[in-house]
């Protein structure tokens, strides 16, 4: 297998009628999803796209992952961007990327008008229809090889330019052999997808869907804010596989939503992207206890997710759950700040091993050389690993443990987020002297203090413009003048006491 | 109510709460808005909102949400 088409190709021969990708509104057979993938593929292709990123700027659909896959029949590389994304943080992207096309759908072909944007424009609803040059198809696949890139996603970058982690056919097929027989997915699993498009986290619903002619249904966003309405949905449509972020989950055990509703029907309850706080855990187990548990970790360099741990047994309130071993074909370091592996219950960086690990950051190279380095334990060959900036730990069962960053990095609604990021955009504003973020774990809030004759409102509003949504600090704070470290940096230290003094 | 539009203001300070009846509809509630809502009620009305009563209906305008408030007091 090279290619991650073949996966459509088998389901399309498999169960052509059956559901493949379905929202509230709308859903798409794996015959349509291949058909329609078909035509999105001979169009660009007949205008000469081929080995070149495509934009994806559509709102969340079924439509939206077909436009991915007809993009992959070009073979081109998909782009996914989010429809809610400010445009400042548009535009980042695009003059990184300088896209010679971008697909939309009739809600955001506006906007993209409005950005200034001069390359191809396709109107999914048309080029989803036409005629498939199936010759043209072939004649792309016969040349594809399982190291062609097959999607660029976004993710936060410190000094406040998003960085494109670039993903090749290999890399995605690896991760989602492995990760399928961990979800233990088959022809029978009904996902209910959480996760956004953008994000590389949609690949355990979009890709095991294909492999196993399975269901994913694409949960409303909405439904996250209303834990009951959510659950009813999860049982109406008898899902029984969900793979979310934290906030998510704690958001139904948390607001008490079980007392009124339980998803019974979920067997599979897998999640990641932050530790999971063990008193909700055993509430999900006291709730739903026959399902299996499974917590996840993984950085979007790696493709997803890199470990997992199935939960066999119960937490203390004050225990972490590990983040457990990796999947099969994945290996894990942990390295000290000499590029030694450290001892049994030392923390180390961990860093990542093996096919998964993605090519690098597009037209980055000095961020790409700096985080994918050769693998300081070999000196006879080339060998690269990815550092991932995270510390862990082995603890006494042998269990990898999550410990904390490096970095300024931080999780925050299921989001990855540089502090340095919102930092960037909070100096672009005029009247500001300077701006520091800092991160409160317990409220789980953005904290931004800033010098500046600018009133917190004001800078609020700038900083909606620039930022997506998850990125807006909570609580701002406006200072004189920023503490400074004795080197001259902003004292995070100083500002943590000064906030927790308030 | 004063007080509710004073949590709300926290949250978006640009937003017209007398009068936006779309809070949930145009989207400008997200699911990390409701969290810090339901505390900050919790918090400063010592009332809990019940899981079944998170509902586009009590939250897509302060009034509505503010009735609720004062349904769920006199409970």
């Amino acid at each position: 297998m090279r290619n991650v088409l073949e996966y459509l190709e088998a389901a399309y021969l498999k169960a052509p009628e059956k559901t493949a990708y379905a929202s509230e509104t709308d859903s798409l057979t794996f015959r349509q999803v291949y058909m329609q993938a078909r035509s999105v593929g001979t169009v660009l292709l007949k205008d000469g796209l081929y080995k070149k990123p495509v934009v994806v700027f559509m709102e969340k659909s079924p439509q939206t992952i077909t436009a991915f896959l007809g993009v992959v029949y070009a073979g081109c590389y998909y782009v996914p961007v989010d429809e809610e994304m400010p445009s400042y943080r548009m535009e980042l992207i695009f003059k990184t990327l300088s896209p010679q096309a971008v697909i939309c759908d009739k809600a955001t072909t506006d906007r993209l008008y409005k950005m200034g944007y001069q390359g191809q424009v396709y109107l999914y609803e048309q080029i989803s229809a036409t005629p498939q040059d199936t010759k043209a198809l072939s004649a792309v696949r016969e040349k594809s090889i399982d190291t062609d890139a097959l999607y660029i996603v976004f993710t936060s970058g410190s000094t406040g330019i998003p960085k494109g982690v670039v993903a090749c056919h290999r890399s995605v097929i690896d991760y989602i052999e492995n990760l399928s027989a961990v979800l233990q997915v088959s022809e029978d699993t009904v996902f209910g997808n959480q996760a956004p498009l953008y994000v590389d986290a949609c690949l355990k619903e979009i890709y095991p869907t294909l492999k196993f002619a399975a269901t994913a249904y694409l949960i409303p966003k909405q439904l996250f804010m209303f834990p009951v309405k959510l659950v009813e949905f999860i049982n109406a449509h008898q899902i029984n596989t969900i793979c979310w972020v934290v906030p998510a989950l704690t958001m139904i055990s948390g607001l008490g939503a079980f007392e009124k509703a339980v998803p019974s029907s979920l067997k599979t309850i897998a999640f990641g992207s932050e530790v999971f706080p063990a008193r909700q855990l055993a509430l999900w187990r006291k709730y739903v206890p026959n399902a299996r548990y499974i917590n996840l970790y993984g950085p979007t360099e790696a493709t997803g997710m890199s470990c997992y741990y199935v939960v066999d047994r119960e937490f203390k309130e004050d225990e972490v759950i590990p983040i457990g071993r990796p999947f099969p074909n994945t290996g894990i370091l942990l390295l000290n700040e000499d590029g030694k592996e450290v001892t049994q219950g030392e923390k180390g960086e961990i860093c990542i091993r093996g096919t998964a690990v993605t090519m690098g950051y597009y037209r980055q190279p000095e961020k790409t050389a700096g985080n994918f380095v050769q693998n300081p334990l070999n000196k006879d060959y080339p060998e690269i690993i990815y550092k991932t900036g995270d510390l862990g730990y082995y603890n006494d069962r042998g269990e990898l443990m999550f410990a904390s960053r490096k970095d300024y990095q931080i999780k925050h609604m299921g989001h990855r987020i540089e502090l340095g990021e919102i930092e960037g955009s909070v100096n672009c504003m005029e009247k500001i002297a300077g701006g520091c973020c800092i991160y409160d774990e317990e409220k789980k809030k953005i904290v931004l203090f800033y010098a500046g004759e600018v009133q917190p409102a004001e800078v609020l509003a700038f900083l909606k413009e620039r930022l997506p949504r998850y990125m807006v600090p909570g609580v701002l704070r406006q200072v004189d003048r920023l503490p400074l470290t004795l080197n001259g940096k902003v004292d995070r230290m100083k500002l943590k006491e000064m906030y927790a003094g308030e | 109510m004063e007080q509710l539009i004073e949590i709300l203001k926290e949250l978006h300070p640009d937003v017209d709460y007398e009068n936006c009846t779309t809070l949930i509809t145009d989207k400008i509630l997200d699911s990390f808005d409701m969290i810090t809502i339901i505390a900050e009620v919790h918090n400063r009305f010592d009332v809990v909102i019940p899981a079944d009563e998170l509902g586009p209906e009590n939250f897509n305008s302060a009034r509505a949400l503010y009735a609720l408030i004062t349904r769920l007091e006199d409970e």
